[in-house]
């Protein structure tokens, strides 16, 4: 084998801490190399140029490049050498620089440490056998998981282009969190207004699917052929049969359910449809709340629906289906106020939650547009506005920024003064963060046109006091202590990751951060994928996001949904587990460790063997380890090739 | 089966707050719960210890957890708030090595700062649940409005008291409803009275403490429940003070709450020391049907 070796400069990210000249001499002594040399950007266009040129000039089969990470580069180079003619698995890649360079500052220590890295690199190329990709056909269905804006967004975008969509939607009705808020910043137009026909336009496309009430069971399979399967949960209500008239809701005598849409402010009826402008427009029966599935008695809603769709005795459905692609925009959860025990923790009834007001605020809400105190219904004069209510805040886990409070703050501001000219808004804030466009220029306006009085600093505590509450915290611009006087207290609550983001995830075998939100693939160049093909990311999921960036990402999962099935076969990695037949005893080992589920049990000649399925092995290695008998070796990393590098580190 | 607690009554507790140590022996008595002083216990250094060297603080303290380390007990138990703060963060303190050695070596003994150290008021109500404390009330506080204060330290800094919730504690409120009183719900029970304050900036205290008044009188209450000697003396003490400053007239008697369990337990007044307050309780304890046996000597 005749191997070449590049040490990369990185300009001064490696040449500043590795002496690079002396590592490419020091390889010219591996075995095999014959050829080595130090270049200043492997990676660019010159760089890659001469390491074809020098496959060319010096008959090279293997290439080692040290420089960065193979996160970063190694698919550049592969492809370097698929462009010289040669197998790209026989390449290998030392990282001196996260390694190396960027974590010591000792310039001798650190070239050893590269010259080894190198060794080894050589040591595991001389190992190497071409590997060869195999072709596999892909299912050209989409499912979108969430039906807030961004899953709707990505589901219309995909169902335009062509593609069958199966829209999965936990709640009755698709609209997620836009569907409930008033108004939207920074042009204060009527949110149900731009997203109604929207949802619409979802109800009517021919290519999309929807499944509201229901929820991702299981999700098997891989990129291009993944199996899913669908809990429709029980309505009580035949959706073939039901109109969307509400005369049940009108009749049913429990009126005491709660009010789920919108946010528990007030009650609603134990059958109901949640909002004028639900998709679909089905009522539903809380189970809870029902008199006739709790105590037996009642029917009243049955007695009256014109259509007769009312079916007590339905039970949860599971149905299965096959799609090729996975959009997850299960959107956020709103943090739970009641952890702040100093600003009543939900013990105050005109402490309310953002979303709370968004409802009071709304036309379609349980005022009907009217800001009244829930606790004596009175129209409140002063509004004490408090941000960074779970954001920013390392004491309740969660130290980031929700990103969209300040510009919803504001935008509450201005609507109290539109509903309320007399009032008074004030607005607790620790920095106004509206870095969107003509967001700045919004909370000017809040501000200045509307009087809304802004206070930097911390609220310590809310005390009711006669029949209002004092609001005490820190003026930090005046270097004082503030109390502000309010009937009504507004806490703009951050965002967390769904309800149940976790699993969720587990499902779909995409990761997750501390926090619950999804990881992308990487967080400046793959924004919208994650690190499990064929599964993409969209809205709020992926960390708080306000409607433009949701629906931005919305669209591009779907375009990423659209190049992966521009293809009619995709190639499979072949990397990935194989068992030597011979070896396995069947002891099926393998088969329970497996993350992925790729691991069959077969049978050859009378024997239990286990058996790869290559397109669902994602390539881990485990299977290799557990085996007892050294029977399942993963290819491009077998027991040889780690071997052989461990020995070139370890020659004594 | 009771239980044998080193009891570290801390200096109020032998002037200003004798009620409150007699008290506390007494409920302890009553539920079961055994005091045995750590003998020769010397003054926790309070604030102006910690507030100017945490060293001295530190050492201070640790001379008492040697003793109560020799004695075989369950744990340390102290009614004072105060002291409870210097005795658990000195004991979180000295596990650190450097720390640790440096206060054995002031104090000259091995300190191992390992016991359990709690509030009596903890210890009352997570031994003797609220439920078991009401099958022992003979004469329950019925119809006397109470509001409960905390102060600012019972419950706080959460990391180091590790006790009932840092902005909205219970514990009081259950125990004063499990002896049949009607609690309010009172938003200022952890806020600070002023504390030690008083003495060097007495306006401090009254607009603090006055705040405190002015809120329990506004709700109604008939009195205020402390468990705290600072706090109860800043309230009861000097509310002539803050009568006069603030403009106000407030006779709110302020009870120490192992008082008010004492009483309905079925202790006598002259036993809780009632006389020891200086806003005539006489009104709220003729509302539980005691009548006042002395009115308050001065």
């Amino acid at each position: 084998m005749n191997i070449g070796v590049f040490v990369c400069h990185c300009g001064s990210n490696i040449a500043g801490t590795v002496d690079t000249e002396k590592v490419a001499e020091a390889a010219r002594s591996f075995p095999d190399v014959a050829f080595s040399t130090d270049t200043m950007y492997a990676c660019s266009e010159p760089g890659q140029a001469g390491i074809i040129d020098a496959i060319k000039e010096y008959g090279l089969d293997g290439i080692v490049v040290a420089s960065c990470t193979p996160r970063m580069h190694e698919a550049t180079f592969r492809k370097t050498l698929e462009r010289a003619g040669l197998n790209k698995y026989l390449f290998e890649m030392a990282n001196i620089r996260e390694h190396v360079s960027w974590i010591g500052k000792d310039k001798e220590a650190n070239t050893n440490k590269a010259t080894e890295l190198v060794k080894m690199a050589v040591a595991k190329l001389r190992n190497n056998t071409e590997l060869h990709a195999g072709e596999f056909e892909i299912n050209k269905r989409v499912m979108v998981i969430g039906g807030g804006v961004a899953g709707i967004q990505a589901a219309l975008d995909c169902a335009d282009g062509g593609l069958e969509v199966i829209l999965v939607e936990r709640e009755s009705s698709i609209g997620g969190k836009m569907a409930k808020l008033d108004k939207t910043f920074p042009t204060v137009d009527c949110s149900s207004c731009i997203l109604g026909p929207r949802m619409v336009d979802v109800a009517q496309h021919p290519n999309i699917t929807l499944y509201a009430m229901s929820e991702v069971e299981s999700v098997n399979g891989f990129v291009g052929n993944f199996d899913v399967s669908i809990r429709k949960k029980a309505t009580y209500v035949d959706w073939e049969a039901c109109t969307g008239c509400g005369q049940c809701m009108e009749k049913c005598p429990s009126k005491k359910a709660e009010d789920h849409f919108n946010e528990g402010v007030g009650t609603t009826t134990a059958i109901n449809i949640p909002f004028p402008q639900a998709i679909p427009k089905k009522a539903v029966i809380n189970a809870n709340a029902c008199i006739m599935l709790s105590k037996g008695k009642c029917g009243a809603c049955a007695k009256l629906c014109p259509t007769q769709a009312i079916r007590f005795e339905q039970q949860d459905e599971v149905v299965q289906e096959q799609v090729g692609a996975i959009i997850a925009a299960t959107g956020y959860d709103l943090f739970d106020h009641t952890l702040y025990g100093e600003y009543g923790g939900g013990r105050y009834p005109d402490v309310i939650t953002s979303i709370q007001y968004e409802r009071l605020l709304s036309a379609s809400g349980p005022t009907g547009g009217h800001i009244k105190r829930p606790s004596d219904g009175k129209e409140p004069r002063n509004v004490v506005f408090i941000q960074c209510v779970g954001s920013r805040d390392p004491s309740v886990n969660r130290p980031y920024c929700s990103g969209f409070c300040c510009m919803y703050t504001a935008k509450q501001a201005i609507l109290t003064k539109d509903h309320i000219p007399d009032s008074q808004s004030h607005v607790f804030y620790m920095d106004i963060r509206s870095p969107g466009k003509l967001y700045d220029e919004f909370t000017r306006r809040a501000m200045e046109e509307y009087g809304a009085r802004y206070i930097r600093g911390r609220v310590s505590t809310i005390q009711p006091r006669n029949g209002h509450y004092v609001v005490k915290g820190a003026d930090t611009i005046m270097g004082t202590q503030v109390e502000v006087e309010a009937d009504l207290v507004v806490l703009a609550v951050g965002a967390e990751a769904s309800k149940g983001a976790g699993e969720l995830a587990e499902k779909l075998r995409i990761s997750y951060d501390g926090y619950g939100f999804f990881m992308e693939g990487h967080p400046k160049l793959k924004p919208v994928e994650t690190n499990t093909a064929g599964v993409y990311l969209a809205g709020s999921c992926q960390g708080p996001k306000d409607i433009p960036s949701s629906v931005a990402q919305g669209s591009a999962a779907a375009s990423k949904v659209q190049s992966l099935f521009s293809k009619d076969k995709l190639a499979s990695d072949p990397q990935v587990s194989s068992v030597a037949m011979q070896r396995c005893v069947g002891c099926a080992k393998c088969e329970s460790t497996c993350p992925f589920g790729a691991i069959e049990m077969t049978e050859f000649r009378g024997m239990p063997k286990a058996s790869v399925v290559e397109t669902v092995c994602q390539g881990c290695g485990v299977c290799a380890v557990t085996c007892p008998q050294g029977a399942i070796q993963l290819q491009h990393f077998t027991d040889n090739q780690i071997l052989a590098e461990v020995n070139a580190l370890c020659p004594y | 089966m009771s239980k044998q607690y080193a009891y570290y009554p801390g200096c109020s507790a032998m002037g200003s707050s004798i009620e409150y140590d007699i008290s506390t022996r007494a409920l302890c008595k009553s539920l079961g719960v055994e005091l045995v002083d750590i003998p020769d216990w010397n003054c926790c250094g309070s604030t102006p210890a910690h507030a100017s060297d945490h060293l001295l603080s530190a050492s201070l303290v640790a001379r008492n957890l040697a003793i109560a380390e020799s004695m075989d007990v369950e744990g340390i138990i102290t009614p004072c708030p105060s002291c409870l703060k210097n005795l658990k963060t000195t004991s979180l303190r000295m596990q650190r090595k450097d720390f640790h050695e440096k206060v054995e070596s002031i104090v000259e003994r091995p300190v191992r700062a390992d016991l359990p150290i709690r509030s009596v008021l903890q210890t009352v109500v997570e031994h003797c649940s609220p439920q078991s404390i009401a099958e022992h009330v003979s004469k329950p506080l019925k119809s006397l409005k109470v509001v409960p204060y905390y102060g600012c330290i019972m419950n706080r800094p959460p990391d180091v008291m590790t006790f009932d919730d840092p902005e909205n504690p219970t514990s009081l409120d259950r125990l004063m409803g499990a002896l049949g009183a009607e609690v309010l719900p009172f938003p200022h029970k952890v806020d600070c009275c002023g504390a030690s304050l008083g003495l060097v900036r007495r306006e401090l205290v009254t607009r603090l403490s006055g705040r405190i008044l002015d809120a329990a009188a506004s709700l109604g209450a008939d009195a205020i429940v402390t468990a705290c000697p600072m706090c109860q003396l800043n309230l009861d003490l000097r509310q002539n003070q803050i009568n006069r400053a603030n403009g106000t007239q407030h006779s709110m008697p302020i009870f120490y709450y192992t008082q008010l369990a004492g009483l309905a337990l079925g202790q006598s007044e002259s036993c809780l020391r009632m006389d020891k307050l200086c806003v005539s309780p006489a009104k709220a304890l003729q509302q539980v049907g005691a009548p006042a046996q002395e009115e308050r000597a001065r």
